[in-house]
């Protein structure tokens, strides 16, 4: 065997993998064992297996907080997946117009924290709400609230499923059914959905995941009616009670967990169903179909616009809804609880560190585990290391850094409370999808080019440098977006990290929201969506920018 | 191993898990040849030009360039350049750039790379395209940089991994004979991979030929054509014809209800009543004229238009199961008036005959 010390490419390729493992253990693996471990212990400390799952799973209240969840999750999923894939499908397949508006509109939840859609609801129909004289009797505060928040806050989440599974239909198929004189119909029922199936399980997966570990929402306009994730907030936050608090965030790692194994055994699917080229599909016009499609993609759009519109515009009238002349009062934060602007220049600074380094940390690994060439099992599991956090609900992973941080014996100890442990677990939380968007990028890069710089002499880092990273800028940039935007609108990880010096924008949405101060959460909320405007535009132009740099090698033949 | 050695092979195996991409393989290169690896895909040629790259580990055996031991040396050490079949340019970078993407590395000064590069683009005959992106070039041309990047610090050994099997037909033709004259321009020692056959005639010194991890013959490129040494050389080199045969003595060997004449091989003489395999090449079948041996007749089936010649499927007389393809010109079709359902008269030399013995279980 040849030894690693004679080769300096594969001597840092090498180190870097240990040294990638290693962190990626510590920030994501450890936090997870320690949450795991924790439940096992009851509050003296006892080992007593599994008897805090069977005493909180034999509590009448339990039940009906899982019940709770179960109900909201199942009924949001219900509303959100065939609305999402109707909204996907009139982009894809049908000629109605303004389509970039409406993809733009669809995503546009993403750019705010959870919290916001609940806060918009409230304004609406909640005790002050615009249409509470025409509700009747009926209370938005509850189960119905939940569902209405949690579709707007899953909605691009699905839509995107379906878009990319749409796109990767084959026209040819279709023109084969047309040939043999198949109906529109038919077609749908025999060549579109049969391709959809897999999307259809992850999106139903996706959203009922993201729903039961959402606690944003039900927080906000939950009133009385509570479900598991928010029960976990009142018993760490409010009652300290770490042992409970980890007993239900393992009851919550179940559906996660569940819903990642499905969808990487469905992924693995996926791609047998490709592989060969395939011609894209381009939809033909037609009338009455592509108009049904824009009246229905009018209404979803409608939807968000009002949802984001009316806590934006509440955020600047004097007294809503009594008195809706127009003032800047609610941004003067000052005086609220939840750090104020303070909080706001902390966000930016989380943002900032953990689209930097969390953009390092990911491309580095999806190349080591890509590229790395030594040590394959280790990079295999250094693959599943970059893989778990998919599996693990925000409140669980900062739960778990509360257990392993902040254990006495732990030399990283001097971490917890500080700006650093809000940016290693924001890193550790957004890992996987941005894990996965480089991993694809590096995939199309010809991997010959490694063994013809090797051949050449040339060290590894410097082909690294001067063709990879050119080659994958967009891609490089996408991600450090994703990072930045995650990390201001993001409340469940953050919520049990952050210590009075490192309040963030996020958090001081809840807080104030929790102090009855809704005027102001929903200038925050606004304040959080405006930035994440501001910084997904500016990385298109950045994108936009670097693609038109490098137009003419880009180029294709 | 002589001075004239440039590299050798002793005795390589390669696994991965329960596979094993190669065997025991031996080999000797001598200085200034062009050797083909020729052989099916999965028969192990790309990995063993990888092993001699040093971009692949071998499990055993030992692998010496011009005297030193490279079994274990990492590429960078090694002294060899490669193009690859996707030529791996560099898609960020320029012409020049790509080029002088290793003579940087070696310390060459800025402005005797800019020389050396300049020269390279002439050689291959792409000067001034030094600003140009590989993404600006035809498939050739692209070809022919990275022609020019791998022999950019003149290397003693040129690897070429299938490097024309991008091209289109009419490009490819050409191109091999370009890689030809400069190679022996150039004088370098160089291996080529690849799984077509013409490409590996036309060009080789010498082709080595693979199937399943093993080497099946080692030969010059008429040598491999008329003299298979192996059943899988004869047929997976050309068109051929195998029939299954009985040696009947005196040079004779039956073939169903035909006895067809055959020179025999000195190393390898038939026992009476022995079975064997003969080969015929198609274009090794005659029309019958008055002096021939081996006369057979038979009946057109169908003919295939092949350019500059057709190929004819003949069912033979008193041959059941076989059919026997053969090659004739167009005029000489004309002449006889041969078409399909045409009886046809046939005759083929006895020293155009190979056979293969069974082996016998005595």
């Amino acid at each position: 065997m040849r030894s690693v010390w004679e080769d300096s490419n594969r001597l840092l390729l090498s180190a870097l993998t240990l040294l990638l493992t290693l962190g990626l253990c510590v920030i994501i693996l450890a936090p997870l064992v320690q949450i795991l471990a924790q439940s096992f212990f009851d509050a003296a400390h006892r080992f007593v297996f599994l008897d805090n799952f069977i005493d909180y799973l034999t509590h009448e209240k339990s039940l009906r907080l899982i019940r709770n969840s179960l109900f909201v999750a199942l009924t949001s999923t219900l509303i959100v997946v065939p609305t999402a894939f109707g909204f996907a499908y009139a982009l894809m397949r049908s000629r109605m117009p303004f389509k970039p508006f409406f993809r733009y509109i669809s995503f546009l939840p993403l750019l705010a924290p959870s919290l916001l859609p609940a806060i918009s609801f409230v304004y609406l129909f909640g005790h002050q709400g615009f249409f509470k004289p025409w509700m009747g009797g009926g209370t938005i505060y509850g189960a119905w609230g939940i569902v209405l928040g949690e579709c707007f806050y899953v909605f691009p989440h699905i839509v995107m499923i379906f878009l990319s599974a749409l796109s990767l239909s084959d026209a040819r198929l279709y023109e084969a059914a047309q040939s043999m004189g198949a109906s529109s119909l038919k077609k749908f029922f025999t060549i579109t959905l049969p391709a959809l199936k897999y999307a259809l399980v992850s999106a139903t997966l996706v959203s009922f995941t993201l729903v039961v570990t959402d606690f944003g929402v039900p927080k906000v306009i939950g009133g009385d009616f509570s479900v598991l994730a928010t029960e976990i907030y009142k018993h760490v936050i409010g009652q300290q009670n770490f042992a409970l608090g980890a007993t239900v965030g393992i009851l919550l790692l179940v559906p996660s967990v569940v819903t990642f194994l499905i969808d990487s055994l469905v992924q693995r699917k996926q791609k047998a169903v490709l592989g060969s080229k395939f011609v894209l599909y381009v939809p033909k016009k037609a009338p009455i179909f592509d108009t049904v499609m824009f009246i229905f993609a009018l209404w979803v759009a409608l939807f968000f616009l009002i949802v984001l519109g009316v806590a934006f515009f509440a955020s600047f009238v004097k007294f809503w809804p009594y008195d809706l002349s127009l003032v800047l009062k609610h941004y003067d934060f000052s005086s609220m609880d939840g750090g104020g602007w303070d909080s706001y220049l902390n966000s930016l600074t989380l943002a900032f560190w953990s689209a930097l380094l969390g953009t390092i940390a990911v491309f580095t690994t999806a190349y080591v585990v890509e590229r790395g060439k030594v040590f394959p099992p280790l990079r295999a599991f250094l693959k599943l290391l970059a893989l778990l956090p998919m599996a693990v609900p925000g409140l669980v992973l900062g739960l778990g850094y509360i257990f392993f941080f902040n254990h006495p014996h732990n030399p990283l100890n001097a971490l917890y409370q500080t700006m650093g442990i809000l940016v290693v677990c924001t890193v550790a939380h957004f890992f996987t999808a941005s894990f996965i968007t480089a991993t694809t990028t590096i995939k199309q890069i010809d991997d010959e080019f490694e063994d013809v710089a090797e051949s050449m002499g040339v060290a590894c880092y410097e082909t690294f440098f001067k063709v990879i990273v050119p080659i994958a800028t967009p891609s490089i940039l996408h991600i450090a977006r994703y990072f930045f935007v995650n990390a201001m609108t993001t409340v469940s990880a953050v919520v049990f990290l952050y210590a009075p010096s490192t309040t963030l924008a996020s958090v001081a949405v809840l807080n104030m929201d929790d102090a009855g101060d809704i005027s102001s959460a929903a200038a925050m909320a606004s304040l959080i969506v405006a930035t994440s405007l501001g910084i997904t535009l500016l990385f298109d132009a950045l994108s936009h920018f670097a693609l038109k740099q490098s137009q003419q090698w880009r180029k294709t033949r | 191993m002589s001075d004239t050695t440039a590299l050798a092979i002793y005795n390589v195996s390669k696994r991965f898990e329960a596979f094993h991409a190669l065997e025991a393989i031996h080999l000797e290169i001598k200085k200034g040849e062009l050797v083909c690896f020729l052989g099916p895909s999965g028969c192990g040629k790309t990995t063993l030009l990888r092993i001699i790259a040093g971009l692949e580990s071998c499990d055993e055996g030992e692998i010496v360039q011009y005297g030193k031991t490279v079994t274990h040396l990492p590429p960078s050490k090694r002294d060899y350049g490669i193009v690859f079949q996707s030529y791996a340019l560099f898609p960020n970078l320029t012409v020049a750039k790509n080029i002088g993407y290793g003579l940087r590395e070696k310390g060459m000064e800025k402005k005797e790379t800019k020389k050396r590069v300049k020269e390279l683009l002439a050689l291959v005959g792409l000067s001034g395209s030094e600003e140009k992106y590989p993404s600006e070039l035809s498939g050739g041309q692209q070809q022919r940089v990275a022609f020019a990047r791998a022999i950019a610090t003149k290397p003693s050994l040129l690897l070429l991994d299938e490097p024309l099997s991008a091209l289109d037909a009419r490009v490819r033709e050409h191109l091999r004979q370009e890689i030809r004259e400069l190679q022996k321009t150039l004088g370098i020692t160089t291996i080529m991979v690849t799984h077509d056959q013409e490409e590996a005639l036309s060009i080789a010194d010498k082709i080595v030929v693979m199937n399943h991890g093993v080497i099946e013959q080692i030969g010059t490129p008429l040598e491999i054509y008329r003299h298979p040494k192996t059943l899988f050389v004869a047929d997976f080199i050309g068109k051929i014809n195998l029939l299954n045969a009985l040696y009947r003595g005196e040079n004779l060997f039956s073939v169903g209800k035909l006895s067809l004449v055959v020179h025999l091989d000195e190393t390898s003489l038939p026992a009476e009543d022995q079975a064997a395999k003969l080969l015929i090449r198609p274009e090794d079948i005659k029309l019958y004229d008055a002096e021939a041996e081996n006369i057979i007749e038979g009946i057109v089936l169908k003919m295939t238009f092949l350019g500059s010649f057709c190929r004819l499927f003949v069912s033979i007389n008193g041959l059941l199961e076989s059919v026997l393809l053969l090659d004739l010109p167009h005029k000489v079709l004309l002449r006889d008036a041969i078409r399909e359902q045409s009886p046809i008269k046939l005759a083929i030399a006895p020293k155009d005959i190979c056979y293969f013995l069974e082996p016998t279980y005595a």
